[in-house]
């Protein structure tokens, strides 16, 4: 009885150890890969904001208004945050890649779902950002026309169209993602056609004189003789 | 060659029908049948009273009219002169008329003239706007003769100008490209000039005529281009200047050829421009200046308006542009009534500096940055209004040198934002 007892627990011991001795070289590669991982991703991240600043990266993102947009959320420049995202991106890629070492049978699907959704994650970032540097640069340029057109309200008109080109670009980023697809899209045509009904009707209705004020400017002639003494700049 | 695209076979087989010339005088047009047919004319008795024994052509390049400008040009061209009896070439006078192709653009314009002026190898070349309503015979030798005579490479205009006319050059083009190039022209954006044919040659080989100044503002650029050069400059006392006379009512398209050529001429210019520190004066036939003082009815009140309200709509975008000093100024001038506010001249030069800087880095988009002085000019020139408002043509020119010599000052100031901080 005692030696069965015995034989037993040396049995479970030893089954134990090896399934020990059989893991810890998993978890040794799984850590060296890891630790590789990082250094391979901190390379990684090194070079890339190297390549970065030489190409002027932070001028061409400060030029399209981005680093405008990253100022006012406290975040750092463009080529950092683009070096640091690269980092975690690799690194992340590195740890699952040491996960699925340790064949533990649970997690090899998840991994394996994470790896093929990263094409996706990439693309609907790259939508999203260039979807605030076009929302940044045409608010920009429309508050500028306005202003310089004395158009009232330059303000909203440049606002209304930040928000249209960001909630667009996310519409199409999360559509990428998968998330919410019919939603975001039912989402995006609702507030666009109230936005645009909102528009002609006030344009239609309140919009009237300054329409014909604009088309007169535009295609009358005698218009200009009628003006206070004109001052020519040049 | 780059002037192979511009000329058009058909204008091409009329220039080789022409053959070598002496003289060429450029008319660009465009939907200018009211004054095209006078200007013609006038050209054409200037032409046979002040250069009878030269060979001349003149090359009317159009960008496409609708008003029958070009058939007003051949119709002038061929028509019996009214400028008097005596007038008699002793050579063919030819008159070729072309539409260039692309759309209206002056520096295409220019580029199709030049090119003309290439191939035929004339020496001593003009240029005449169309739209000129008081255009004179004695422009042409007022223009032609110091190229012909005197080997000037480049002569610009000196006009009699209302002293509210032409606010843009006398508050920014004059003084900065005195200041920033050393040369004193008073019309470094000429509507009429004359150029000799070695100018004519070395700005044709420029790399511009793919680029927006080679569309717009190019004349501009053609004078900076002949200072840089190290060209003869002159300049040539003209006459009146009717103020109504290429009045631009949108002031964005009239800021991109001026201040945005002058901005980007600075990037191409650098190693010429940075050691430049005195300016020095160009030859003069005739008068330096001349003001008339009529009376003109101008709203300042609505210059004020849009200089307030551009400064504090535009104020996400001017911090990308200016110090904060410089924009702090602005918004106490802005806060100040119609009857207090002062643009000083201090505080104008320094907003000017800090947008070149500006458009050099590439801050925000270098054509929003032009955009932006739109507002901040308007205010300028309510300043420049109010203060030579009851003033003497002698006080308007002292102003005009004030500032000038306030531009020449703080040019270091330009210096050290160049690769510095704002």
């Amino acid at each position: 009885m005692w030696d069965t007892i015995v034989g037993e627990l040396i049995q479970a011991t030893r089954e134990t150890w090896h399934g020990v001795l059989h893991f810890l070289p998993r978890l040794m590669g799984m850590l060296v890969v890891v630790l590789l991982g990082w250094l391979i991703a901190y390379l990684l991240k090194s070079v890339l904001r190297s390549i970065l600043r030489l190409a002027r990266f932070d001028r061409l993102s400060e030029h399209w208004g981005a680093s405008e947009l990253l100022n006012k959320a406290a975040l750092p420049s463009s080529s950092e945050l683009l070096s640091r995202f690269v980092f975690w991106i690799a690194w992340l890629g590195f740890i699952l890649v040491g996960v699925r070492a340790l064949e533990i049978v649970g997690l090899q699907e998840p991994i394996a779902k994470f790896f093929g959704f990263l094409p996706r994650l990439f693309a609907a970032l790259f939508v999203f950002f260039f979807g605030l540097l076009a929302a940044s640069f045409f608010s920009r340029a429309a508050l500028l026309a306005a202003v310089n057109a004395d158009l009232p309200s330059p303000r909203l008109v440049s606002t209304t169209i930040r928000t249209l080109i960001i909630i667009f670009s996310m519409s199409v980023g999360f559509e990428e993602l998968g998330l919410g697809e019919h939603t975001v899209l039912v989402a995006f045509a609702i507030v666009f056609g109230a936005l645009m009904l909102g528009l002609a009707l006030a344009f239609g209705l309140g919009g009237r004189d300054l329409a014909r004020r604009y088309l007169e400017r535009r295609f009358v002639r005698e218009r200009k003789e009628e003006k206070e003494d004109e001052l020519s700049p040049l | 060659m780059a002037e192979e695209s511009v000329l058009t076979d058909d204008f091409l087989r009329e220039l080789i029908n022409v053959g070598q010339v002496d003289v060429l005088i450029g008319i660009p047009t465009y939907n200018d049948a009211e004054t095209v047919g006078q200007v013609v004319q006038t050209l054409r008795a200037g032409l046979l009273r002040y250069f009878p024994r030269h060979r001349a052509v003149i090359i009317n390049a159009d960008g496409g009219s609708k008003d029958a400008t070009q058939d007003l040009v051949r119709a002038a061209s061929i028509s019996d002169l009214q400028h008097g009896p005596n007038l008699h070439t002793l050579r063919t006078l030819h008159c070729i008329s072309t539409q260039y192709p692309g759309g209206p653009a002056r520096g295409t314009a220019l580029h199709t003239i030049l090119a003309a002026s290439d191939l035929l190898r004339a020496s001593c070349c003009a240029v005449i706007s169309a739209d000129s309503s008081n255009f004179q015979a004695e422009w042409i030798e007022s223009l032609l003769r110091p190229v012909c005579h005197d080997n000037f490479d480049l002569v610009t205009p000196v006009y009699r100008r209302h002293k509210f006319d032409g606010l843009l050059v006398r508050n920014l083009l004059y003084p900065m490209t005195r200041a920033i190039y050393s040369r004193r022209i008073r019309e470094p954006y000429p509507a009429e000039f004359a150029f000799s044919g070695r100018l004519a040659g070395h700005f044709l080989a420029q790399d511009i005529w793919s680029q927006d100044v080679g569309r717009a503002g190019t004349e501009f650029y053609f004078t900076i281009s002949a200072i840089t050069g190290g060209f003869r400059v002159a300049q040539s006392f003209m006459g009146d200047k009717p103020h109504t006379e290429r009045a631009a009512p949108d002031l964005v398209p009239a800021m991109r050829r001026t201040a945005g050529v002058l901005f980007w001429s600075l990037d191409q210019n650098f190693s010429v421009w940075n050691s430049n520190m005195d300016s020095q004066p160009v030859p003069t036939i005739g008068p330096e200046h001349e003001i008339s003082l009529e009376p003109l009815r101008v709203s300042r009140k609505r210059l004020h308006q849009m200089f307030v309200r551009g400064v504090a709509e535009l104020t996400p975008v001017l911090k990308s542009i200016l110090s904060t000093d410089t924009l702090a100024e602005l918004e106490r001038a802005a806060a100040v009534s119609e009857d207090d506010f002062c643009y000083s001249n201090e505080s104008w030069v320094r907003t000017i500096y800090e947008f070149a800087a500006a458009y050099h880095k590439s801050v925000i988009s270098r054509d929003h940055i032009v955009q932006a002085l739109v507002p901040l000019y308007r205010g300028r020139a309510h300043t420049f209004l109010a203060e030579n408002r009851e003033v003497s043509a002698d006080e308007v020119e002292s102003n005009v040198e004030t500032l000038c010599l306030t531009f020449e000052r703080m040019k270091p100031n330009l210096l050290s934002m160049w690769d510095g901080g704002k």
